[in-house]
């Protein structure tokens, strides 16, 4: 219990003090500080987790199992990488003149105020609670997407909030609805939102309330996640704000936000017992895998072209939870830790990249194999890794998720098979170019942090190939409990 | 007594649906702030009502709550706003309001019959009400949808915000408090970020219209 405090409060407390002192020259040291404590006391809690099993604390609020576990793990972690990263690649900003010491500032403090959303979202056992982390988590980063204050920015960032906001409250609204369907089935004594109490009493809850709870619930969160068609603000955001915010966004915000569907639909499965939830997924998912590869194959500003990269992921992973039964939501839950992993490592070489080249379209950016093979390198293969070439992890992940549907849905293979097939030829034959040929970059005038990008990629790699017993572990306990079991 | 509960709360439910409506149609930022003044008004009286009659203390707090936030913070902040951004006197030139307004009807139709069966089930006193509140969240979304400026769409959003809450209170009693605290936050800290935001549109396009805010679009 200590440690949950622990992962709350430093965030918390990291984003108080970078409001006051997040424009000094060591600031980014401090920021990555703040990440590195809230990072261990993830591991903390983590191994607590391993040796007692589940956690229910402090007034039955704040609720710790296996699914929810791996992603406090990846979120803290993604979260240091990310601020370590980011201390180069600002400072680097700065010197362009892009960004003033009150911007910096504001960027630091944000920074850790959207870690303790992201964290608050995943720890909370109350469903209202998960419903305003979500909220909190926009308001956070929405003025960091415009943190540029260009036109194309503040519109990306207006874009982002009105159409995030409208969203979120569709889930307010499911979630106002599932308090109605608690209500009946446990009664008004303000534990009606609480999810462990839900999960208890699932199969008392009314199924027309949930079914209508739960379309409201979908189209709320999947704005978040970006499900097609509300997938709108995602590219835009990505593209327009800062590289460490867009990697964080695809990285964390997204995994999140798919993991608030995922609770709720194991309370809807519950109580309708049928596969209406389970369909709608399958049906959100197909649509943004198809969308993300075809638009993906049209783009010219390489962060728009990843952040399409990432609707087609989520749509995957969505796709797999829908199709339910262990080895779908197995290969669901792997995919969300490759994605993150990997396109989080994808966005650190991007922006690096697109610094060189003075700009983020495709065609500006050429060889960066000769100036900085790091970058060229991580480049290439985060891409080759996140199109699902063996032995990376997503290629397992895939692999399962094609063969269940194979098995289960057949009529959706020829869909996924061409998407993939098209994101594929797409992306390879952009990145192929930006990492050889000729050049025309500059010099970094600061050393880039390129350690977090093997680190992810290597992490990525051993996931495909050897997956450890205790996460393995918590994948199939995860994974039964989104198949219905217990 | 409940009878006069539930007349009470149909009442203030058909108030809020006919000042969705107002707001809708409405072009004077001035008098669309006034309206959401009024709306907030409305949504204070019928919580007090539930409150009393329903002997839930916790609503009076949730009552007090808006009364703080939507009918003396939001609008002074919204004053404040436009007056510093100098649009007191703008007036935004609607085309088609017979239409929006006919559309807004089959709204209220549609949300009436989505929400039949769940009305009853609902065992408040206020159950008939879900119907209007989700008609309210459906005709603010039709407000965001028509208005092409800045601030007009936040009074969109925040109407939106006032209609959820009204479900919350009428169809069930009312969220747990520390949700409703966390969602006022939510919605005030919000709306100081769009207030920063109309500022640095303005600066960037020197106009509030979003119809500058279109340009990136996929080729």
């Amino acid at each position: 219990m200590e440690y949950l405090l622990a992962l709350l409060c430093i965030p918390l407390a990291g984003g108080a003090v970078l409001g006051v002192i997040g424009h000094r020259d060591r600031a980014p040291e401090i920021n990555v500080a703040f990440s590195f404590a809230t990072l261990v006391a993830a591991g903390a809690l983590t191994v607590q987790i391993i040796a007692n099993g589940p956690m229910l604390v402090l007034d039955k609020q704040f609720f710790v199992d296996s699914l929810n576990v791996f992603l406090v793990a990846l979120t803290a972690f993604v979260a240091f990488t990310t601020a370590l990263f980011a201390r180069p690649y600002m400072r680097i900003e700065r010197d362009h003149g892009k960004m003033t010491p009150p911007r910096m500032r504001l960027f630091h403090s944000m920074y850790q105020m959207f870690t303790f959303t992201m964290l608050l979202a995943l720890l909370t056992n109350n469903m209202g609670l998960l419903w305003v982390a979500m909220e909190a988590a926009t308001l956070t980063t929405v003025l960091l997407v415009a943190v540029y204050r260009t036109p194309a920015s503040l519109e990306a960032a207006w874009k982002y909030f009105i159409l995030c906001g409208v969203g979120i409250a569709q889930a307010l609204f499911g979630t106002i609805l599932l308090y109605l369907a608690a209500e009946r089935a446990i009664g008004s004594e303000g534990v009606g939102l609480l999810w462990t109490e839900l999960a208890a009493a699932k199969t008392l809850l009314e199924p027309t309330v949930m079914s209508l709870a739960f379309v409201f619930l979908l189209i709320g969160y999947g704005t978040k996640v970006g499900l097609a068609p509300l997938h709108n603000w995602l590219p835009d955001a990505h593209a327009e704000g800062p590289t460490p915010i867009s990697a964080v966004l695809s990285g964390l915000l997204l995994n999140v936000a798919l993991y608030a569907i995922l609770r709720c639909k194991i309370l809807t499965d519950g109580a309708l017992g049928t596969r209406f939830a389970g369909d709608l997924m399958i049906g959100f998912g197909l649509v943004s895998v198809l969308l993300g590869a075809f638009f993906l194959s049209r783009q010219r500003d390489v962060k728009r072209m990843f952040a399409y990269s990432s609707i087609e992921h989520m749509g995957l992973a969505t796709f797999a939870f829908g199709m339910g039964g262990q080895i779908a939501s197995f290969a669901g839950l792997l995919h969300m830790t490759v994605h993150s992993l990997i396109k989080s490592a994808i966005f650190f070489t991007v922006g690096h990249a697109s610094q060189k080249a003075g700009t983020q379209m495709m065609d500006g950016i050429r060889g960066l194999i000769r100036t900085n093979p790091t970058i060229g390198w991580g480049l290439m293969l985060g891409s080759l890794a996140i199109l699902g070439m063996p032995p990376f992890g997503v290629f397992a992940s895939e692999f399962l998720i094609l063969t269940t549907a194979m098995r289960d849905f057949p009529w959706t293979t020829p869909f996924l098979v061409l998407a993939l097939g098209v994101a594929f030829a797409a992306m390879l034959g952009k990145v192929q170019p930006m990492v050889f040929g000729e050049t025309t970059l500059k010099r970094l005038a600061h050393q880039p942090a390129l350690i977090p990008v093997f680190v992810h990629l290597s992490l990525g790699l051993m996931l495909g190939l050897y997956i450890p017993p205790y996460l393995n572990n918590w994948y199939q306990q995860a994974a039964r409990l989104l198949a219905g079991g217990s | 007594m409940t009878e006069l509960a539930t007349q009470l709360i149909n009442l203030f439910a058909a108030v809020l649906l006919l000042l969705s409506f107002a707001l809708l149609a409405q072009r004077r930022v001035l008098s669309l702030i006034q309206l959401f003044t009024l709306q907030g008004m409305t949504l204070v009286m019928s919580t007090t009502v539930m409150a009393y009659f329903t002997a839930q203390p916790h609503l009076y707090y949730s009552a007090l709550l808006t009364f703080v936030l939507k009918v003396v913070m939001m609008p002074w902040l919204l004053h404040r706003l436009i007056v510093r951004l100098n649009v007191r006197w703008d007036i935004e030139t609607l085309i088609n309001i017979p239409t929006t307004m006919l559309l807004g009807i089959v709204l209220v139709i549609f949300a009436f019959n989505l929400a039949l069966p769940i009305s009853q089930l609902s065992v408040s006193v206020a159950r008939g009400t879900l119907g209007i509140a989700l008609a309210c969240v459906l005709l603010s979304f039709l407000m965001m949808i028509t208005r092409s400026k800045a601030i007009p769409q936040v009074i969109g959003f925040l109407a939106m915000e006032n209609a959820l809450f009204f479900a919350a209170t009428s169809a069930t009693y009312g969220m747990p408090m520390v949700v409703e605290l966390g969602i006022a936050l939510d919605v005030l800290v919000g709306m100081i970020i769009l207030g920063v935001f109309m500022f640095q549109i303005r600066e960037q396009f020197d106009s509030l219209d979003i119809r500058n805010l279109e340009k990136l679009k996929e080729e």
